[in-house]
């Protein structure tokens, strides 16, 4: 079994050790040829005298590190953090922007902004008053969780808070990045074309919640609403859906009730995660 | 283009493994790389030769060993195999299918030259 994902029955596919092989012998004294003195000591038909080291580490693995450090220690201040994913032009500032705008006053919001250049999104946030941090992915396509580590260490304290992560308008490199947040919310707009599930499926898949933008441009344009969800949920049968409209502040507030319940719905885990290990501590101690 | 990334990735883990393990060169690198990972191996392979330039694994060879996208049908039962996510089951045709593998992008082996 496969001791990093703890897979069984990966097909085993067959990699060829030959055509590339140095030859497996050292001339010696005496005109007599060596088998064993190549890197590995020993040799083995068909395979050259290098040495084969196992590896079976995660590409991954370094960025999933660094974002389990930060789901840490956003869990540690009981903050709910969201990675909202989408397309350049989709609205997430502007919802970002009316979101902080409803909400500032029922608990504190910060925000990480992810762009290749310019400071304009981070801007736009903290004229709201909330506090943002701009991230520069410079050539980069997407933030990575080590960028949002750096990112919380300059952002004020903000227990029992919300911190958004704006990433960089990208439909389909975010998705692989683990940034430590709680969800990823992909925002598509109904400008963009129903079939966007289809073309972009990993990050549909890679998100929990959907939500269908700017629908009050739905008379103007062609749009099939059911067509999009029922391609959502081809990628993604558990995926939720809000239609709303961060312009006209129709369906914000089915957003703001589904932060506010994803809110409770961490409490209510923490709580539990609590009061198990505050019974293994009493078990330890009685043993 | 997170390839190019992932690829640094690769890289740390060539690098990290020399220190640990103790050796000079990588000859070859075995990737396996699911069907369903979201990546190109094309454009791994792409970025493979810029990003090891100079490095340890300058000219090293590549190989990707790709697996299979496996996924649960729920409304068979059964475990399926799909060569992308937006394929249905292939005995139903429904699309109530939980990802069970093929996500992975993993640096399995190394053949290296010592110091």
């Amino acid at each position: 079994m496969c001791t990093v994902c703890g897979c069984g029955t990966g097909e085993e596919a067959v990699h060829s050790h030959d055509g590339h092989a140095a030859p497996g012998y050292r001339p010696v004294a005496g005109g007599a040829l060596h088998f064993g003195l190549g890197p590995a000591g020993a040799h083995v038909g068909g395979m050259s005298q290098d040495r084969l080291v196992q590896v079976e580490r995660d590409i991954l693995g370094k960025n999933n590190g660094y974002a389990e450090r930060n789901r840490k220690l956003l869990a540690g201040h009981d903050v709910l953090a969201l990675n909202l994913v989408s397309s350049p032009g989709s609205g997430k500032t502007t919802l970002l922007t009316h979101t902080i705008e409803r909400m500032r006053d029922e608990l504190p919001i910060a925000v990480i902004e992810g762009d290749q250049q310019t400071s304009f999104d981070a801007d736009r946030i903290r004229a709201t008053g909330a506090p943002a941090i701009q991230i520069n992915t410079g050539k980069g396509c997407h933030l990575d969780a080590h960028m949002v580590g750096h990112a919380l260490e300059q952002l004020p304290p903000l227990d029992h808070g919300l911190l958004l992560i704006e990433n960089v308008g990208n439909l389909v490199c975010p998705a692989a990045f683990d940034l430590g947040e709680a969800h990823k919310v992909a925002i598509l707009s109904v400008t963009e074309g129903e079939d966007k599930p289809l073309k972009y499926p990993d990050m549909f898949h890679a998100a929990s919640l959907m939500l269908l933008n700017k629908i009050d441009l739905l008379p103007h344009v062609r749009f099939d609403v059911e067509q999009c969800i029922e391609y959502a949920r081809r990628v993604n049968p558990a995926i939720e859906v809000i239609l709303l409209s961060a312009q006209s502040g129709e369906g914000m507030e089915a957003w703001l009730d589904w932060i506010r319940r994803e809110r409770q719905a961490r409490a209510v885990r923490q709580r539990a995660l609590r009061h198990v290990s505050g019974h293994s501590r009493t078990g330890d101690q009685a043993a | 283009m997170h390839e190019m990334s992932l690829v640094h990735g690769v890289l740390d883990i060539l690098e990290d493994s020399a220190r640990k393990q103790g050796f000079a060169r990588v000859k070859t690198v075995w990737l396996e790389i699911g069907a369903l990972a979201g990546v190109d191996p094309e454009a791994i392979r792409f970025c493979f030769d810029a990003v090891t330039r100079d490095t340890l694994a300058d000219g090293a060879e590549l190989d990707i060993i790709p697996v299979p996208g496996q996924a649960w049908c729920m409304q068979c039962c059964q475990a399926v195999t799909i060569a992308a996510r937006t394929q249905p089951c292939p005995r139903c045709g429904g699309y109530r299918l939980q990802v069970t593998g093929g996500e992975e992008m993993r640096v399995r082996e190394l053949q290296v030259e010592p110091i």
